[in-house]
């Protein structure tokens, strides 16, 4: 057992800072409090999307609706939230309430979670049109106020981090209810066998999906100060890069809250430092996906190496 | 001992489990006090895991009663099972596994006693065992993983332990571990506690059982203390005891040359009809697939190919469920019918057809869907599908699962009409009436050949020998 192999942080972290110092090298503005903020401060919504993806994919299943769902969470929180607080409250409870049913339903009707989330993907954006036909809205004061904080010594985007991060790791590495859900995604057979209910910890598991779902979406609506129904959709595939490069995998509910924040903060940085490069947009996607697979393909060679050891 | 602490921990009465038309469990009446060591043995499908399910309340009796000392359920009495397939989560720690089902341990310090609990358990059972209990579970070995279940069996987790069900727990274990687990064992039921031990090695249940019951067919056959049996008078008990089917197979055949033989012993001719046997799970389908997968190429599928397969789990490596039972049939033969790389059309349902009647598939039209089929006309296409390619061996991975008697003596016939044409035919199955249908029979005991019988001496009595280890346990 090699010391990387036990500890999978290792390499998101590492991952980070080289790209960050990469970035820093080829322009030093960049490394101040301002330019740190400007950097990251769009990677809070991603980072909130990628644990909300994290805890579907810590049960084995994937959520292609995502985007979609953020996308209609910063709708509601642009209009309903702004217009009529205690309306626009109910409204978000209840997207999460229905990830939670979704979560159940799955379970019980022994649905691929990947076509159910892919057909709610549709009903997710097509609601968010018909509330928000056309880019618009406004953000809650309080909520632009709260993303636009400049607290001392590290800008909004970093302590952020840290305190997402914080939270998630307590309640999904530390709580026994989050070692619990876990273990739904290591061996469901054998916690059901020890008393648990299933279905409830997928409900649980989803629940808490939707909830960072939402705060993507409000986060997303206070930096943006408008909402739109296409704001987040591509956010469905940057949350499932962001688990996999911190750490996670696709089954077996190993997953990583830190390493979540990380991957996504190390993917929005690579966005960064693609222009940095002056690389044409055109080609920024495709370049995003090489310094993914790159990623991955060290983390193959890492742990093989660690099998043989 | 007073009145209360004799009282049954667990009761059944005429306890039945039946799974569809299958009688899996059929009518038990068993009850296990504090103190019982009980050693249940019994061959395939004879009721073992039914009957472990039934008492640790994962499933419930079609018709009987089963009482729990408390009154409550299975949790509650203090029974815990101990699994021969490794149930922990591998993602977790040993003492995150111990939280799954210890939901006692709360606050947010719980993971120092659950440390403490696991590792005073393992210092218990396995004294100097070397187990971490921050260690995830997958980076553990086969044995540590299985020590790691048996501590959590027998940990208290809140309340006690009171019966624990081990269910094959040697399994993967060396004999110097097993030996501290027997040792174990004994010392639990001493105290008080209870033990239902299941085990092929018939050394270890005399060991520590003291009282020994036999499972056959559903239906409990012998029940005495383990000091009134003998190894021999155990293995007859486990048998059947009806007149021997020697005559079905007592005509020798010649058979041609030598087309199969592997690393492990297996050897089958040409013409023979060679069984696989021993108790479920003990390398006969593993080695089967090593033999096919080394027979054929994961590239590209010759036009001859050397080697077919039949499925035992259908749904999961057999049927092709969106297709009709003509594709089904034809899908190992397209290469050979092929013109230009597009599929002979004419071709593939003269050869669908023409399975249909020889096999006897019931249906009126092949071009109906596999799944309009039932279970055993399902397999009969899967039989089409090989023995409709040219290959000349054939392998068969418990093909008859769930298969209706009418059906088994259809397919029966055919494979012994192909095998008479010169198709080799390898047969793994769990029922023994079948492998006694064979020319020759490997049985296999821990993933190698422990016995290997021809003509006459293929009985069920020989081959129930050679599954269960006779030795003692060293």
């Amino acid at each position: 057992m090699t010391f990387l192999a036990r500890h999978r942080i290792i390499l998101p972290v590492v991952s980070l800072a080289v790209l960050l110092a990469a970035t820093f090298y080829m322009q030093p503005r960049a490394m101040s409090y301002f330019g740190l903020n400007l950097l990251f401060n769009l990677a809070v919504p991603i980072a909130l999307a990628t644990i909300a993806q994290m805890m579907i994919i810590m049960v084995n299943d994937i959520d292609l609706s995502l985007g979609a769902f953020v996308s209609l969470a910063a709708c509601v929180t642009a209009t309903f939230l702004n217009d009529a607080p205690m309306l626009g409250l109910l409204i978000l409870l209840a997207l999460v309430l229905s990830y939670a049913v979704l979560g159940a339903v799955i379970h019980a009707l022994e649905l691929p979670a990947i076509v159910v989330t892919l057909g709610m993907s549709f009903v997710w954006g097509g609601i968010a049109l018909f509330i928000l036909p056309s880019p618009g809205g406004a953000a809650p004061g309080w909520l632009r106020t709260l993303m636009t904080v400049k607290p001392p010594f590290a800008p909004m985007a970093v302590v952020a981090a840290v305190i997402i991060a914080a939270v998630t790791h307590l309640l999904i590495m530390r709580s026994g209810i989050g070692t619990v859900l876990r273990g739904v995604g290591g061996n469901a057979r054998s916690v059901a066998r020890a008393g648990w209910s299933v279905i409830r910890l997928k409900a649980l598991a989803y629940g808490l999906a939707g909830l960072f779902g939402v705060l993507a979406g409000m986060a997303l609506v206070g930096l943006a100060t408008s909402a739109d129904a296409n704001i987040a959709l591509r956010y469905t595939l940057l949350s499932i890069a962001g688990v996999i490069l911190g750490g996670g995998e696709f089954t077996g509910g190993k997953v990583s809250p830190t390493g979540a924040v990380i991957g996504a903060f190390t993917l929005t940085l690579a966005a960064s430092f693609l222009s940095f490069m002056r690389l044409s947009p055109d080609w920024q996607i495709g370049a995003q996906g090489a310094i993914l697979i790159l990623v991955l393909t060290a983390r193959l060679i890492f742990r093989q190496k660690g099998s043989e050891a | 001992m007073t009145e209360h602490e004799r009282a049954p921990l667990v009761s059944l009465t005429d306890a039945a489990r039946h799974f569809g038309p299958v009688r899996a469990l059929d009518g038990v009446t068993l009850s296990v006090v504090p103190g019982d060591c009980v050693g249940l043995v019994g061959h395939n499908g004879a009721g073992k895991s039914t009957l472990v399910n039934l008492v640790n309340g994962g499933l419930a009796p079609s018709s009987g009663t089963i009482e729990f000392a408390t009154g409550g359920s299975a949790l509650d009495a203090g029974v815990r099972s101990v699994f021969q397939e490794l149930s922990l989560c591998p993602n977790l720690t040993v003492a995150e596994n111990l939280r799954i089902s210890h939901s006692a341990l709360k606050g947010p310090n719980w993971r120092r006693p659950a440390r403490a609990e696991i590792g005073t358990s393992l210092d218990t059972i396995f004294p100097g065992h070397g187990i971490d209990p921050n260690a995830e579970v997958d980076t553990l070995s086969i044995a540590e993983r299985q020590m790691v279940e048996i501590a959590i069996g027998f940990a208290p987790r809140g309340t006690e332990a009171r019966l624990v069900i081990l269910d094959e727990p040697t399994s993967s274990l060396d004999a110097g571990i097993a030996d501290q687990l027997l040792v174990h064992v004994k010392r639990f039921c001493a105290s008080g506690g209870a033990v239902i031990f299941i085990s092929h090695m018939m050394g270890e249940v005399f060991q520590v059982a003291t009282r020994i019951v036999v499972l056959k067919d559903g239906k409990v056959v012998a029940e005495r203390p383990a000091e009134d049996f003998t190894r021999q008078g155990l293995v007859d008990a486990m048998g059947h005891v009806t007149a021997d089917t020697a005559d079905a197979t007592g005509t020798a055949r010649d058979f041609g040359t030598e087309v199969v033989r592997t690393d492990q012993g297996l050897i089958a001719r040409k013409g023979e009809i060679v069984g696989l046997s021993g108790l479920a799970g003990h390398g006969q389908a593993a080695a089967l697939a090593r033999l096919y997968l080394s027979r054929s190429s994961a590239w590209r599928a010759g036009k001859a190919p050397e080697v077919v397969f039949v499925a035992g789990d259908r749904q999961r490596d057999g049927v092709l469920p969106l297709w009709s039972i003509l594709r089904n049939i034809s899908v190992s033969i397209l290469p050979q019918g092929a013109r230009h790389g597009l599929v002979d059309r004419e071709g593939e349902a003269r050869v669908a057809q023409d399975w249909k009647t020889r096999i006897g598939i019931r249906t009126e039209d092949v071009a109906n869907p596999i799944l309009s089929l039932s279970g055993g006309n399902q397999q009969k296409v899967l039989f089409a599908r090989a023995l409709a390619s040219s290959a000349p061996v054939v392998i068969m991975d418990d093909p008859m699962r769930g298969v209706d008697v009418g059906t088994k003596q259809d397919v029966y016939a055919m494979i012994r009409a192909e095998a008479a044409r010169g198709r080799t035919f390898l047969w793994y199955s769990t029922e023994t009436e079948e492998v006694c249908q064979c020319d020759r029979v490997f049985v296999f005991r821990n993933h190698e050949i422990s016995a290997e019988l021809t003509g006459a001496e293929i009985t069920e009595e020989k081959i129930l020998e050679a599954s269960f280890e006779m030795q003692e346990a060293s």
